[in-house]
């Protein structure tokens, strides 16, 4: 997987799904490129005008709690956001991102601040923070998530191997 | 040896497994709801794939935005019909409930089985002993083409419940407690092991609405054993086998919580987070614009007996609104065939098509700039019900009803102590 080099948009703790997308928007439609503009509309809005493609999301504990909606990594995705960084994420959204490809890291995030520039090494599991020029240690992704990430997410994969080949 | 989400996924996979190991793993049930379906379709199709390798085994709800406030939903929803129609699955369509309601009550949530649902309060069914997790749409996707999905095996939390829950106090506020003691993200990648004397002391559906709220402290799923109470519920509804789950007397727990809820009282979730959990106290007489009873947490009949008879013959306080979705058709009629409905009505509430769409802002009851709602749901995210300036504030059924009459957040062991 290739390494990743984009700007921080820092957000808080327990960030959920109804604020990545609020659920007045995803049953309506089915197109993440219009729904992607509302992302975070609830808590910042505005956001998806401050987005350049390749930009993080940089955030605290237990990002992306709440609802299953899947929306919510393709949502960020459609944006233009190409990796979440968060101290710890919620299961669902966690396992929806590898699925649909969004890579997500979790390491501290204590010392990265709004408008960092970061470098991100997913295979040796580090972010190096170039604005203030130091290292994070991140959390190993399990080694079945590195699989399906790796193969661009759970569809690739079953189209690849026509079902699960993860044992 | 193993706890009860090791077992049921040790006997699935036809081998011991403990926690952290990964498996794939046959999946007995499986349901999505016009909220995740769409996408569920997308990510068939984009898999190639053609059957739904268990059409009798997998459920769509048409419950979230039910029935449809607008066209481009209805055109949702037009293709969720199609999809299971050429597939010869399962469909509950608008009006039928709310689908953590219906599928217990269909009988397709049962001891010992695997259920995935594409809706992150899938949990409900642990109450049943079914370890029952909520997925993504491709996850779901995945499943209805192989049948299976795969998990890493949750470590388990042990919550275990003791003394006796006092008058006026439900399992909504140990759910509350539960969701305040733990926080968030209490439990994250876990199970929940509910049990001890008081949890056997209430009905199953008392039971689901804790296994509903274990989502809110980020578990896995929230599994209680299947004592006489859940076999009796379940058989006669039962769509296939099934087989109680119990742990083993030296099974493994990351935590064992032990708690005496005897004086627990009611307890208020505060806005905008579920673990903002405090007793009743601090909020009494709390302006109310709108009171919400219903929901796959609080929906069912016997939240609605309980409803009427802290009510009794008062109308809804002058300048309230009182919005009551029944949570399944099974539902509403038994509230009519006793006369709850009729009561509900005449004391001047709106009783709406059994449906998610106040909880989580589709339609039937979004709130104004600057609202306040009560509801009995299970979240209270800012933007929840639909505004983001209206705030929402949770409680049970019984504090939900006594508010509605009183105006005001107010305590319903005035009336029932």
């Amino acid at each position: 997987m290739k390494e990743l080099y984009g700007r921080t948009h820092k957000f808080g703790d327990n960030i959920n799904t109804d604020y990545i997308i609020a659920g007045k928007y995803k049953f309506k439609s089915t197109d993440m490129n219009e729904m992607a503009k509302h992302l975070m509309e609830d808590i910042r809005p505005g956001f998806y005008d401050e987005i350049e493609d390749g930009d993080f999301i940089v955030a605290g504990h237990n990002f992306g709690m709440g609802s299953s909606r899947e929306q919510a990594p393709l949502v960020i995705k459609a944006a233009g956001i190409t990796a979440v960084i968060a101290k710890d994420f919620a299961r669902i959204f966690y396992r929806n991102c590898i699925n649909v490809g969004l890579p997500v890291i979790e390491c501290d995030t204590s010392s990265i601040e709004e408008g960092d520039e970061l470098r991100i090494d997913l295979e040796r599991g580090f972010v190096l923070n170039v604005t203030k020029d130091s290292r994070i240690k991140a959390t190993p992704l399990p080694s079945v998530m590195v699989k399906i990430l790796n193969e661009g997410g759970l569809a690739e994969h079953f189209k690849k191997h026509g079902g699960f080949n993860l044992e | 040896m193993g706890t009860i989400a090791e077992n049921i996924i040790s006997n699935h996979v036809g081998k011991g497994v403990r926690a952290n190991d990964i498996v794939v793993c046959p999946v007995d049930f499986m349901m999505s709801q016009d909220g995740t379906t769409p996408l569920t379709i997308r990510a068939f199709k984009e898999m190639n794939g053609k059957k739904v390798a268990r059409p009798d085994r997998y459920a769509v709800v048409i419950d979230h935005n039910a029935p449809s406030p607008m066209e481009a939903v209805s055109n949702l929803h037009k293709e969720m019909r199609t999809f299971s129609k050429e597939q010869g699955s399962i469909l509950f369509d608008v009006g039928e409930g709310v689908c953590h309601v219906l599928v217990p009550e269909q009988g397709y949530a049962l001891p010992g089985s695997v259920i995935i649902g594409a809706d992150s309060h899938t949990t409900t069914y642990g109450a049943l002993n079914a370890f029952a997790t909520g997925v993504g749409s491709t996850d779901m996707a995945a499943a209805l083409i192989s049948g299976r999905t795969w998990f890493k095996v949750p470590q388990t939390i042990k919550l275990e419940y003791v003394g006796k829950l006092p008058k006026g106090s439900y399992s909504k506020d140990i759910a509350l407690r539960m969701c305040g003691r733990l926080t968030a993200n209490g439990a994250t990648y876990k199970a929940l092991e509910i049990g001890g004397e008081v949890i056997n002391s209430l009905s199953v559906e008392a039971r689901m609405t804790i296994s509903n709220m274990a989502v809110e402290t980020g578990a896995k799923a929230g599994l209680m054993v299947a004592d006489k109470k859940v076999i009796d519920y379940v058989s006669g509804r039962a769509k296939y086998g099934f087989k109680g789950v119990e742990a083993d007397a030296d099974a493994k727990y990351e935590q064992v919580i032990k708690e005496d809820v005897s004086d627990l009282g009611p307890q208020i979730a505060c806005p905008p987070d579920v673990d903002n959990v405090v007793p009743i106290e601090k909020v009494l007489g709390q302006h109310l614009d709108q009171v919400f009873i219903g929901t796959c947490t609080n929906g069912r009949i016997e939240d609605l007996r309980i409803v009427a008879d802290v009510m009794g013959k008062h109308k809804v306080a002058k300048g309230l609104r009182l919005i009551v979705a029944p949570a399944s058709r099974e539902v509403m009629e038994a509230a009519m065939d006793c006369g709850i409905i009729q009561k509900l009505v005449k004391a001047g509430a709106a009783v709406t098509t059994p449906s998610c769409g106040p909880c989580v802002g589709t339609c039937n009851g979004i709130p104004s700039d600057d609202e306040v709602v009560l509801s009995t749901a299970n979240r209270n995210f800012k933007g929840r019900m639909g505004n983001t300036k209206a705030s929402v504030y949770l409680s049970s059924p019984a504090t939900a009803a006594y508010s509605a009459i009183k105006g005001c957040i107010s305590d319903p062991r005035e009336v029932l102590a």
